[in-house]
């Protein structure tokens, strides 16, 4: 494609001050981002409404500070052991939510979905006695067919979405307590393979440095790797230091993590899961075609579909991956209390899993998102509860915390969108 | 289309794109009636008229939006049948639509790319659009301040540019722009009007929809008239006045040519 425009590559045409043209190309572009210090990018970032999770990373020192500072257990290696486990379950379905949320759309049935998983897991298991590997399949696989279900009433009939979920939201929770019967509880087996995923703790301590250890390098290798093949190509790059400053402060987050996780029970196998989905997706969603189509469809609609891209089929797909990804989170959910029940699924859940993407970064208004803002969303979201339980205060003052972060956050994503605005069309 | 070509051939090249009494109707209303139209390789043909004067119709019918009820396209003097959009990007039509259809969200690379991104390995190759894309800039003459800021921040002119220099990604041989100066402000228009130059000098057609009188004078070789769905008029801009263009568009003049070249012709009531 390019060659043919290489080959028909020619002068500008003089006197309209276009600047050099061709010729200084290559030595127009590196000082072009070369002479960008931090703070310069980080303005512009601004103003351009990408500030990414520097809010949320912000607002997660304070919490973490403000509940320290009330309650020394707060920090614990076993409160943040246990913090770590319960952000999993909850998680999942807000990685969920962020795919949907990145088309501008809304799921409000993750939470009806992920209680009727962990509702259909222990069914089947319990008193079916189905073994607990193909339950767990049928129970995942059961979100995603929802998920398709959904999607195709929004996608091909054109129902809004809001309102195709607020069916399920109602729908799926009906039939959770419909196959949960009489009884309303049952138990699951707490030695089984679901229970273990959430109880089973990698004692040796080589475990959790090693993925320290793995994180940190594999991020340097990549992004290491980048720069070199963008000189390579004349392209601007980052300048090393960046890189290093970036790996430096990830290696010292993921070893004081390490650290802290080994002085309790070691790294927990939830974490790990956690972690492998949330960067498998983060590929999924900036490094694909598919993500990139993703992103196109939460910008502009009509755009997208000018460049062929088939709309109802990447939408429907994304309802399915936030009705798989809420089933796994319920079963997560399920594995922390080894029960499914009538309340499974059922309250906080759904409010929390949307507010942990939003609070995280995601933008309500679509476009605009990161996978890991799930982690850092529901990261304070947990914390904030768990900080609240541990000094004995009522559940209602955590629901007005919550509530007030959750404010900020959005208020923070209208501004920067606003602000890009602003920037972009004066 | 080489220089030399017509040396070596007795007659001229047919044109790049001819329409031949095209016609399209919806419903009640007759859109284009048997309109005619040449736009030949390196050329600038502007298309003007009044609103409801067929303008956007006709882009439409040769972007493959909409197909003609009759009538006959021509590209590179064979007739082709285009009833869908990527049978008109697949002869080399590229069109730019007046609402530019930029995703926000999105870089200029990603926006550049969007539909036909690179792939290495399974993976979006970020390194090649980018170098790809600075290439295209480049040749040009387009500056951009960050091909890595969401378009959103870019200005009117830079939002144009961009959708501009996208559709010639897919080489085309024909670039359809609506409207590309309409909203801008005078220094975003004269950069636009710089980039259509440049398509010109590069060999590829140009068919323009403009408004404005002086862009057309600046930048068109031709102006065709449209004025109630039929022709009203062929001129070369350098011979043309402004009042003899004005009053084909509202009607003051019928032009004799045209109604000496298509057979049929009645005056509107």
């Amino acid at each position: 494609m390019s060659r043919t425009w290489a080959l028909r590559k020619q002068k500008p045409p003089g006197g309209q001050g276009a600047a050099g043209g061709t010729a200084t190309a290559a030595g127009r572009r590196a000082p072009a981002f070369g002479a960008q210090n931090p703070l310069d990018l980080l303005r512009r970032r601004f103003h351009s409404g990408e500030l990414g999770s520097v809010p949320v990373a912000l607002g997660l020192i304070v919490v973490w500070i403000i509940f320290e500072s009330l309650n020394e257990n707060f920090l614990s290696p076993r409160n943040l052991s246990n913090l770590t486990v319960d952000i999993v379950g909850t998680g999942m379905i807000a990685v969920g939510v962020v795919f949907v949320l990145l088309l501008g759309e809304i799921d409000l049935s993750v939470g009806s979905v992920s209680g009727l998983a962990a509702a259909a897991f222990a069914v089947l298991t319990v008193n079916h006695g189905v073994p607990e590997g193909l339950a767990l399949l049928v129970a995942v696989l059961g979100g995603t067919a929802i998920g398709a279900v959904q999607g195709f009433f929004f996608a091909k009939v054109g129902v809004p979405a809001f309102v195709v979920t607020l069916a399920g939201l109602l729908g799926w929770n009906g039939l959770m307590l419909y196959i949960l019967g009489v009884n309303g509880t049952i138990n699951i087996d707490d030695k089984g393979l679901l229970a273990m995923l959430t109880s089973y703790y990698f004692n040796n301590v080589a475990a959790a440095y090693g993925l320290a250890a793995l994180g940190t390098a594999g991020y340097f290798l990549v992004s290491y790797r980048d720069v070199r093949r963008r000189r390579a190509a004349g392209v601007p790059a980052r300048p090393l230091s960046e890189i290093l400053l970036r790996t430096g402060v990830l290696a010292v987050i993921s070893l004081a993590a390490a650290v802290v996780l080994n002085q309790f029970l070691g790294l927990p196998l939830a974490l790990l899961i956690f972690l492998v989905v949330l960067v498998g997706l983060d590929c999924v969603l900036r490094r694909t075609r598919y993500g990139r189509m993703i992103f196109a469809l939460g910008g502009s609609v009509e755009a997208a579909r000018r460049t062929g891209l088939n709309v109802d089929l990447v939408r429907i797909s994304v309802f399915m991956v936030s009705g798989t990804m809420a089933a796994i989170g319920g079963l997560f959910l399920a594995s922390r209390v080894t029960s499914a029940s009538q309340t499974s699924g059922a309250g906080l859940l759904l409010m929390d899993a949307i507010a942990a993407a939003v609070i995280g970064g995601t933008s309500l208004f679509g476009g605009r998102g990161r996978t890991w803002s799930a982690l850092l969303g529901v990261l304070v979201i947990q914390s904030i509860a768990s900080g609240v339980a541990l000094m004995g205060i009522r559940t209602a003052v955590q629901f007005m915390i919550t509530g007030g972060v959750l404010l900020i956050a959005v208020v923070i994503d209208s501004l920067s969108r606003r602000a890009q605005k602003a920037h972009g069309r004066v | 289309m080489e220089p030399g070509s017509a040396l070596r051939r007795p007659t001229p090249a047919p044109p790049l794109l001819a329409l031949r009494g095209i016609s399209k109707r919806y419903g009640a209303v007759q859109a284009l009636a048997d309109v005619e139209l040449e736009v030949r390789a390196g050329q600038v043909v502007a298309l003007v008229g009044d609103n409801g004067a067929g303008k956007s119709t006709l882009i439409r019918v040769v972007a493959g939006v909409d197909s003609a009820d009759e009538g006959v396209i021509e590209w590179d003097g064979r007739p082709v049948q285009i009833t869908r959009p990527h049978e008109a990007q697949d002869l080399g039509i590229a069109t730019v639509y007046q609402d530019l259809a930029l995703c926000d969200n999105l870089d200029v690379v990603g926006n550049l790319f969007l539909g036909r991104e690179i792939h290495r390995a399974g993976v979006l190759d970020e390194v090649e659009m980018e170098r790809l894309t600075l290439d295209l800039l480049d040749m040009l003459a387009i500056r951009m301040p960050d091909v890595r800021l969401p378009v959103a921040s870019l200005s009117g002119g830079q939002r144009q540019t961009v959708a501009i220099s996208r559709s010639l990604l897919g080489e085309p041989r024909l670039v359809l722009l609506d409207e590309p100066t309409a909203a801008l402000g005078i220094e975003q228009t004269a950069q636009v009007l710089d980039l259509v130059d440049q398509l010109r000098e590069r060999g590829l057609g140009v068919l323009l929809i403009s408004h404005n009188m002086g862009d057309i004078k600046a930048v068109a070789d031709w102006v065709a008239v449209l004025r109630l769905g039929r022709n009203n008029g062929f001129f070369d801009v350098t011979t043309t006045s402004h009042e003899q263009i004005i009053s084909s568009i509202t009607g003051a003049t019928d032009n004799a040519v045209t109604r000496r070249k298509t057979p049929g012709w009645e005056v509107q009531p």
